[in-house]
């Protein structure tokens, strides 16, 4: 089993280990680079003052809640002076000259950055296949066909592979329709997914905008409060960003509840779902039930239409939000011979397919004449499925769902848009109606691959689900 | 012939708002700077930046919500209007469409001897773009991001308008109000007031027409000539046999021709959407109350008060309300001095403008000068010094050179008002002219003139010349 951060700190401030031995084993790692899980790794020089400070701090006797722990950060999360290209060919030169909001937290709070995980082009994928610097391997293989490579599942798929390889303590992902959640399922670690609101936009490159968020992709539940302390924080340059409240995550984590817990399972999610999902809900009905936590059949009037309404809301939103990549002002241009040309050449060259069908998806249902039939249908859709999720958090504390359909599968094996979507039909109602998801490892599948569970709380209460994630990963033990 | 046709002219008018930042970014908001000094991360569009709208802004649509008589929306949200262009980093620009912050105006206009009412639809706040300036080098382009984010107010007004006169007459009480409220600084030449022409002919009587738009006109002048041009060539095209295409029009200032810039089936699909970086705007009572204070007084309040209680002749108050710092030099004349109002105007419209405007100075610049100004002219009202005497010591006031009191005594141009001293100048200037006091007595009023002014003559022109018509008036009927 991987050290949690709180092992790790201990050990750093009992002088087991050095801030710089700490780094270098992670760094090690990340650099042998097998499963392609960073575009980018950072040296040790251009990291030695953060060691150097870290180090001190800790000789000191007062380190920052995460000083010296190595973390990986998702390639769409802008890094001063660091190369941040969003696995795209169009942003491959592109070196911010600002640090995002939720990166500079981390930062603030000691952590010293390993390098910028692979992902999805744009975050647009939920297989990491892509990425304009190729897809990043699984760690995990099947056991009945173990040459086969496997995805990390996406976007965040570096991200969830690099964790789950052991090259960085934690990432930072970000997720849109379930980037964080699929592949943390799929690689067997802990995805956390914040209520819209909680972690400042600012500084990420932006998909969707109404739908990003950052969280943290960790080993374990209490690591991934360990990150969101630092992170979830009100930003005056965020809109959208909440200012409600912040509580420390870490306090009462490990406590039993002081009521009684009710848990919704949807029945409709469970459907025509394979025994090794099935299992998935057993397992963690079983591991709960015993805390006298009360089980209850629920069902949504809405998920069918939850996969259309992403899919035209998440790529109207991207077809506008990825217009400023037009290489005029950074980023790679191609030459034209008008200024139409030079459009149309460095978005054409600089966009892979995915990107470009989403581009062209989210154009046309903004489009005049078709607006009121897509986007705006769309949008009271979206309404629709929010009042369904406050429907039942009404009766119900959680809502407990397969966090995947499946298993991580072989890379080139869905080639087809749409089977590649419906990888996403559990996270993505809950990123519409902006509620709070975490996806936990619960068991493997016949195959002996990871599969999770995904715990749904209500707006902002990431302290109760995280309470409740901590107690069905005790009690499921996958980690031992 | 035109004399049956008639034109129908609806306005869009940008207003930059007097912010000291842009709209939704905090890089200042102003003109004249080098190229590309007010950008930020921001303005120029780079990956992940987000916008944060600035409350100014608000404020002061609301603020021209209450002086162009409109219904302020507590609700209102700002789309993205999408398209590519060098100038505009983002790909879109942030403006309001389907909920704008102020809807269902109206201003009065003068048309003729009468006043018209001119409805406005909506106005709505958005981003402006950057320039493209491509005259520099025969190869490639430049941009000047300074001008992106900073922030417009839209005003769009019926097609209520059917005369240049009237277009006119519109644009300058819009720029009126909106200098009095202080929300733009009405500056046409920088750009910081603007209009597009919508206009299409009819003939008396008969249905609206195709209009054609003509875009970005920055002058009155331009304003002028482009409309009766565009007027006479829908004319003609009509009467050939022709119809009019809907175009978007640039106006050529050199020629003073407009011609078609797109035609609409090539006009932009925008895909306007909610922007989802940006929250709808809910305003409540009380914030849109709050402001109503700051609206201060309108130039219809002024006029009414000057008319009715300075008793300022119209012709002389509608010049002094045309500009609010017109109306602030005169007001703080007055409150500092017992000379009477029409008296102080008739010198400021009169002396004091023509002095500023020979010399190309701000209003402004009087401001400090106001103290002297009505010293001058209470030594005038008082007789103390001749009208003559106080034009000419005006300048030196103005320029600063002294105090009225002190130029006065420099000059030696003291009214002689003692009347034993005019006497006896007036006896010597009777002797030997026993003729002309013949021909006054005869009844020859123009005799009297010919006296004052040889008593004049012998003052110096110092003398008071009523004082000086009187006593000769006496000895003369003797």
């Amino acid at each position: 089993m991987k050290n949690s951060i709180s092992q790790i700190k201990k050990a750093l401030i009992e002088k087991k280990i050095s801030v710089g031995e700490l780094y270098d084993e992670y760094l090690a790692k990340a650099k042998s680079g097998n499963n392609n899980s960073f575009n980018l790794v950072i040296d040790r020089e251009n990291n030695i003052s953060s060691i150097n400070d870290s180090q001190n701090r800790y000789d000191n006797g007062n380190p920052l809640p995460l000083d010296g722990i190595p973390l990986g950060i998702k390639d769409l999360f802008c890094t001063k002076g660091i190369r941040t290209t969003a696995s795209s060919k169009i942003l491959s030169n592109y070196i911010p000259n600002y640090e995002s909001f939720v990166t500079q937290q981390l930062l603030n709070d000691g952590s010293i950055f390993i390098g910028k995980n692979n992902c999805d082009e744009f975050a647009m994928g939920s297989s990491n296949e892509t990425s304009y610097f190729g897809p990043v391997i699984n760690p995990w293989k099947n056991k009945n066909s173990q040459k086969d490579n496997l995805v990390p599942g996406g976007s965040s798929g570096g991200s969830a592979a690099a964790v789950a390889e052991g090259s960085c303590v934690a990432s930072m992902g970000t997720d849109t329709g379930g980037s964080i959640r699929q592949p943390a399922s799929l690689c067997g670690i802990v995805g956390l997914k914040p209520t819209f609101g909680s972690c400042s936009r600012w500084g990420i490159v932006a998909f969707a905008s109404s739908l990003d968020q950052a969280g943290p992709l960790t080993n374990c539940v209490e690591d991934a409060a360990y990150v969101l302390n630092s992170i979830n924080k009100h930003d005056f340059n965020d809109s959208t960003s909440s200012n409600h409240q912040r509580e420390d995550y870490l306090v009462d984590i490990n406590n039993s509840f002081e009521k009684k817990i009710k848990i919704g399972i949807p029945s409709d999610y469970l459907e025509d779902v394979s025994d090794d999902i099935l299992n998935q809900i057993d397992n963690t009905k079983k591991a709960l039930s015993k805390h006298g936590i009360e089980f209850v059949d629920v069902k949504f009037k809405t998920t069918e239409y939850a996969l259309s309404t992403y899919y035209i809301l998440a790529p109207a939103e991207a077809s506008s939000n990825l217009a400023r990549y037009d290489g005029i002002r950074y980023g790679v241009r191609e030459d034209g011979e008008s200024l139409d040309d030079i459009y149309l050449n460095s978005r054409t060259k600089g966009f892979g397919d995915e990107v470009t069908r989403r581009i062209l998806i989210g154009a046309y249902v903004l489009s005049a004449g078709y607006y009121d039939a897509y986007y705006r249908q769309a949008q009271k859709v979206r309404r629709l499925i929010k009042n369904d999720f406050q429907r039942i958090l009404n009766e119900v504390d959680f809502i407990l769902t397969p966090t995947t359909p499946n298993e991580a599968f072989k890379i080139g094996d869905k080639l087809d848009p749409i089977s590649m979507y419906k990888n996403d039909i559990y996270t993505v109602p809950t990123s519409l109606a902006g509620l709070p998801g975490i996806s936990i490892p619960s068991g493997l599948s016949k195959n002996g691959l990871p599969l999770g569970v995904q715990f749904i709380g209500n707006y902002f209460e990431e302290k109760l689900l995280l309470q409740l994630a901590a107690l069905a990963e005790k009690e499921l033990s996958f980690n031992e | 012939m035109s004399n049956n046709w008639e034109m129908v002219i609806g306005l869009e008018v940008h207003a930059q708002l007097k912010t000291s930042s842009k709209l939704f970014s905090s890089s200042p908001n102003q003109f004249g700077s080098e190229p590309n000094e007010n950008v930020n991360f921001i303005d120029s569009g780079m990956p992940g930046m987000l916008p944060v709208m600035n409350f100014g802004c608000i404020e002061m649509a609301i603020k021209t919500g209450y002086a162009l008589n409109f219904k302020i929306n507590k609700y209102s949200v700002f789309e993205r209007k999408n398209y590519f262009y060098p100038d505009l980093p983002q790909g879109y620009q942030i403006s309001q469409f389907e909920f704008p912050i102020l809807s269902e105006g109206y201003i009065n206009i003068d048309s003729g001897d009468n006043q018209k009412k001119i409805r406005i639809e909506r106005a709505h706040l958005e981003q402006d773009a950057g320039k493209s300036i491509h005259d520099i080098d025969p190869k490639y382009s430049f941009i000047d991001l300074n001008r992106v984010g900073t922030p417009l107010l839209e005003i769009v007004s019926y097609p209520d308008l059917s005369s240049a006169d009237e277009v006119i007459n519109y644009m300058s009480s819009l720029r009126q109000l909106l200098m009095y409220i202080d929300v733009c600084d009405g500056n046409m030449q920088e750009g910081s007031l603007r209009a597009d022409v919508n206009l299409s002919v009819r003939k008396k009587g008969q249905e609206l027409g195709t209009r054609c738009e003509i875009k970005n006109l920055n002058s009155f002048k331009f304003i002028k000539q482009a409309i009766e041009y565009e007027f006479q060539r829908q004319i003609n095209i009509i009467d050939g046999g022709g119809e009019i295409e809907q175009n978007t029009m640039l106006f050529d200032t050199s020629t003073g021709e407009t011609r078609a810039m797109r035609s609409k089936e090539f006009s932009h699909d925008y895909r306007y959407f909610p922007d989802p970086d940006l929250l709808p705007v809910n305003l409540s009572q009380e914030q849109i109350d709050k402001i109503k204070p700051l609206v201060g007084e309108l130039p219809q309040d002024k006029l009414n008060k000057y008319l009715d209680n300075y008793s300022l002749d119209k012709d002389i108050a509608k010049i002094i309300i045309a500009e609010k710092q017109n109306a602030n030099l005169f007001e703080k004349m007055i409150s500092e001095s017992t000379v009477k109002p029409k008296f102080i105007a008739a010198w400021l419209v009169g002396d004091i403008f023509a002095f500023i405007k020979e010399n190309n100075l701000e209003v402004n610049s009087l401001n400090d000068k106001t103290k002297d100004i009505t010293d001058l002219l209470k030594l005038i009202s008082d007789d103390v010094i001749s009208n003559k005497a106080g034009k000419e010591i005006l300048p030196k006031v103005l320029n600063g050179e002294g105090k009225p009191s002190e130029l006065v005594k420099e000059l030696g141009l003291e009214q002689v008002s003692d009347s034993g001293e005019l006497e006896k100048i007036i006896d010597e200037a009777l002797v030997g002219e026993e003729e002309n006091i013949l021909k006054f007595q005869g009844g020859s009023d123009r005799v009297l003139g010919y006296f004052v002014g040889k008593c004049l003559k012998a003052t110096k022109g110092k003398g008071n010349p009523k004082l000086i018509n009187k006593i000769l008036l006496e000895k003369l009927k003797k």
